[in-house]
């Protein structure tokens, strides 16, 4: 078996895999209101970053994610329960003093009757935008943008370039904004007013543009768009194809997704578009020249992982199907019902805790200090961890026997030991 | 390996040419170095080797370049990749990519070269560069000479056979420019790589070079050399040349080796006369230690006490004591990220302190109004462009004297005597100035406000060695007048030129205190040329000696 195909080998995922597993997870989310299945969504989403995600920067966005959920769920409740008029059912939590509003906003109430259903029906509907959001920033956390659009198609190369300068643009450009206005300090200017900001404003973009001539410069004397042979024709053939398909692929989906919008547009349309994208993929990556460096490996774990998301999905629709009184409860003042085959779906997205392979930063040990050898026990140490854990051993006993009064942790054994002797 | 055959160079809008009649060749395998004054063109002449100029700056070109036989006429910069690696002054603009892995292939993907080659020259660059520890690295987490190596790496990945350096190392502190030098001497050894290199700092490479370019800038005609020869008489010379110049060695020396051999005879003359009057500061031998203020002769102007400053997780200074006093000129030194730039900004309010106390004249920095601390302490950052948002040098003056509430014409009197050709130009843009003027502007804004105390964070990027002249004489001239100034810096001449005290910073907490000769003349990492040459006589600059041999008459 090649290595790229044992899961547990240490290598990282295809971003894509993941893009897909967390795609499908919310599009699971979105077809039930069942809080107990959203929030198993919301665990198992939690669960695969923390066992998968590497160490680099991105791997904390989740975090940031959970919190924005947090903030829909409680704005989505306050809105509901102690805005909206509508129908608020019979179980009343308080009744709290109600403004009287004119009567153009009809529509709205402030304060009143706040019933259990409201509140719960907002709490289902504010946790199902959460769960989406949660599933989105999954995929942010355990996959890099940046190595995603690396993936694009040949033909869509120049776009993705474009991206990816303008991923690392923004935040140079708001560290040059604060040092820029931190320096007006320097000018004496007490507050951030309007004139602070027509001042500053000038070197911060002058800096932005500066900086994009220099990365041009320095693109075109690396070779950039050297190898571009085609003509413009195809060029501009292959970009509509391309873009036209896309269009269609995104109709097609939102055709399936939205059950309200029939099913007569999205099977085929999706078939369409995706045909049309491909053609224009095709057509337009002839054209370049250029190679990949090690590009992102497709094995068996990265379709366990695509497929696991997409079975999550799947599950979740037919469960909305075949048990709607699950999928979206309609008396929310009782604890929902959870069948079987609801589990099913949240289960399926578990999958890759299991089969996707840990990224190699968290099964390497830590980089190693240069070991030092002034004192005996960073080179013993170091010796041990290169030459496997037989010598460990022996460079440990050697230890006891060296008694070195500067290790601390001997000397509280030590202490610890001989008090009660002497007492 | 590369001809300029009567190359001149005009940019539309300038009413003179940039370069004018440039002849000479390369030889394959030569280090060769462009010097010349700021703004002289050099970055130009550099970018014509690989087509950047006129293909993607614009401009005219006449004469023409050729590279190993491809002429830029016909060759736009990306159809000479694979033959010219040119790495502009600052890394981190330049790269495209975000880890280093994947900055090192980028090149190579450009140049459509396959797969299995392209994994066995990255492994190949990343040992012969030193950056192998690297390679998972995201860019934006490495030093500045890490950035410079990766960057040099970059375009090593293509097989260049040609690369220019455009001040690969003016951002840099001495160990990040070593690094970067040692890599780049063992190309030009180990490979024969051709490579062509401009620089501010000539003492870190003349030594090392096989012909020397000078651009004396203003239309005067470029010329090239053996470096001995072109260096006794080019405009901008190390302080090694220059030494050699006055004791009349010729041709002069390159190397403090070179000098420190022939300079018996001077030492001895030297010895006979007094020795160099640094007595005169008032300020010497001050210390910063709990009762500073009474040890310190002269009004003190600022104090720090324990101080604690912290970035998130890591604390940039750990417990600093320091003060300064009236006509002192303190430099911080220590390698980047030392906490030479957080001691200045938590001076000015910039940065909050964790624990302990900051003085400045009985303000508190973060406490007090920006607009009245200005009048007590003004700093100019890094970058002076931060601080210049006029549209014209006249304009900035006039808004300068309205923030600080002066009298009109107060800014512009200061830089009618700070520097005397701005106050001529009053309608240039900041942004077309030279470094050296834009510094010389931000100081006349800052000094508008009065400040007792002046603070300068690394002063010296881009400047060459007559703007650091200039700089050292303004310095004096405000010591004189009871200023105050704390300079940041990794430039030891310029601290020999300038400072009466240094203090030397590492990991945020103060390592060594003292007078400029004491500290600097005994340590062999941050002794100017003159003092290693002249050790162990207390000499540090070559005005010091000029003025001494003078002084003393011809023995």
């Amino acid at each position: 078996m090649r290595p790229a195909n044992r899961p547990r080998f240490p290598r990282t995922l295809h971003p894509g895999a993941w893009w897909l597993w967390a795609i499908g997870l919310a599009a699971g989310a979105t077809r039930t209101t069942n809080p107990v299945i959203l929030l198993l969504l919301v665990a198992v989403a939690g669960f695969v970053v923390v066992t998968r995600r590497s160490r680099a920067p991105w791997g904390r966005a989740y975090g940031a994610f959970l919190r924005l959920g947090l903030v829909i769920i409680a704005i989505r409740i306050v809105l509901q329960a102690l805005l909206s008029s509508e129908s608020q059912g019979v179980h009343v939590i308080v009744d709290l003093p109600q403004l009287p509003l004119p009567a153009w906003l009809a529509g709205l109430k402030l304060g009143g009757l706040v019933t259990w259903e409201a509140v719960l029906t907002a709490f289902a509907a504010g946790l199902q935008l959460a769960a989406i959001i949660c599933c989105v920033g999954t995929a942010n956390a355990l996959a890099s943008a940046q190595r995603l659009l690396r993936c694009v198609p040949a033909a869509l190369y120049e776009a993705g370039v474009a991206v990816v300068v303008a991923m690392t643009f923004a935040p140079q450009l708001v560290a040059d904004a604060a040092r820029v206005r931190a320096a007006s300090r320097l000018r004496g200017y007490d507050r951030a007013g309007f004139a602070v900001l027509r001042h500053t404003a000038r070197p911060v973009l002058e800096g932005a543009l500066n900086r994009s001539v220099t990365l041009a410069a320095a693109m075109d004397a690396r070779g950039y768009g050297r190898t571009a042979v085609s003509s413009r024709r195809v060029r501009a053939a292959s970009s509509t194809l391309v873009l036209g398909g896309l269009l269609g692929v995104c109709i097609g989906v939102y055709g399936l997704l939205d059950a309200d919008a029939g099913g007569w547009l999205g099977l085929p349309l999706l078939g369409a578009g995706a045909g049309l994208a491909i053609g224009g993929l095709v057509a337009g990556g002839r054209r370049t020249g250029r190679t990949s460096y090690r590009p992102d490996l497709w094995a068996l774990p990265e379709w366990l992982v695509a497929a696991s998301g997409l079975g999550c999905a799947a599950a979740l629709v037919v469960l909305a199907r075949v048990d709607p009184a699950a999928s979206a409860p309609p008396y929310p003042v009782q604890l929902p019902q959870v069948p079987l085959l609801a589990l099913l779906g949240p289960l399926l997205g578990l999958l890759p805790a299991v089969v996707a392979p840990p990224p190699a930063d968290r099964v390497a040990p830590a980089p190693l200090a240069t070991p030092r050898f002034r004192d005996g026990r960073y080179a013993a140490s170091s010796i041990a961890a290169r030459e496997g854990s037989s010598i460990a051993g022996v460079t440990e006993g050697g230890h006891g026997q060296c008694a070195d009064p500067a290790v601390p942790g001997r000397r509280r054994l030590g202490r610890r030991t001989g008090v009660p002797e002497r007492r | 390996m590369i001809a300029f055959d009567r190359v001149g160079v005009r940019y539309e809008d300038a009413a003179e040419p940039v370069l004018r009649d440039v002849s000479f060749d390369v030889a394959e395998g030569d280090l060769c170095l462009v010097v010349g004054s700021t703004g002289s063109g050099k970055s130009t002449l550099l970018r014509c080797i690989n087509g950047l100029v006129p293909h993607f700056t614009g401009g005219t070109l006449s004469g023409e370049v050729t590279v190993s036989g491809r002429s830029t006429r016909t060759h736009h910069p990306r159809d000479l990749a694979d033959l010219v690696g040119y790495v502009g002054q600052n890394p981190l603009e330049g790269f495209v990519t975000e880890s280093v892995e994947d900055e090192l292939a980028y090149g190579m993907e450009s140049l459509g070269i396959s797969p299995p080659t392209m994994r066995r020259r990255l492994e190949e660059t990343l040992d012969l560069l030193g950056i192998a520890e690297l390679r998972g690295r995201p860019l934006a987490t490495l030093s500045g000479g890490q950035q410079q190596r990766v960057a040099i790496g970059s375009v090593l990945t293509a097989h260049p056979r040609v690369l220019v350096l455009d001040e690969p190392t003016s951002a840099l502190d001495p160990q990040g420019a070593e690094d970067v030098l040692s890599a780049v001497r063992r190309l030009v050894d180990d490979l024969g790589l051709t490579v062509v290199l401009a620089e501010h700092r000539l003492e870190r490479v003349a030594q090392f070079a096989d012909r020397v370019v000078v651009v004396p800038g203003g239309g005067r005609p470029v010329a090239a050399g053996d470096p001995p020869a072109m260096l006794a008489t080019s405009p901008v010379a190390p302080p090694v040349v220059e030494l050699g110049r006055l004791a009349g060695w010729s041709p002069p020396p390159l190397s403090v080796r070179d000098a420190r051999r022939r300079s018996g005879d001077l030492r001895r003359r030297l010895a006979s006369l007094p020795g160099p009057a640094y007595d005169g500061h008032p300020a010497a031998g001050a210390t910063a230690d709990a009762t500073g203020v009474d040890v310190v002769p002269g009004e003190v102007l600022a104090t720090t006490r324990d101080l604690v400053v912290g970035y998130g997780p890591v604390r940039a200074l750990r417990g600093v004591s320091f003060a300064v006093a009236r006509g002192e000129a303190v430099a911080l030194m220590g390698r980047n990220g030392a906490g030479k730039s957080t001691l200045l900004k938590a001076l000015v309010g910039l940065a909050a302190p964790e624990s302990g106390r900051v003085d400045v004249q009985g303000l508190s920095p973060v406490r007090t109004r920006p607009s009245v601390l200005v009048h007590a302490a003004g700093m100019v950052p890094q970058d002076p462009g931060d601080i210049l948002y006029g549209d014209s040098v006249a304009g900035e003056c006039a808004q300068a004297d309205r923030d600080a509430g002066a009298a009109a014409g107060r800014c512009r009197d200061l830089l009618a005597r700070l520097a005397p050709d701005l106050a001529l130009a009053p309608d240039r843009h900041p942004t077309d100035l030279s470094e050296g003027q834009r510094l010389a502007l931000a100081i006349c804004v800052v000094l508008t406000a009065a400040p007792r105390l002046l603070l300068l964070d690394e002063p010296t990027r881009g400047l060459d060695y007559a703007a650091k002249r200039r700089l050292a004489e303004i310095v004096r001239g405000l010591l004189a007048k009871g200023h105050a100034i704390v300079v940041a810096t990794h430039d030891v001449e310029l601290v020999a030129e300038l400072a009466t005290r240094v203090v030397m910073l590492a990991d945020g907490e103060v390592v060594a205190e003292g007078p400029t000769p004491e500290v600097v003349v005994s340590s062999p990492a941050f002794a100017p040329q003159v003092a290693k040459i002249l050790a162990p006589q207390p000499w540090l600059t070559v005005s010091a000696v000029a003025a001494a041999l003078g002084g003393g008459g011809p023995s």
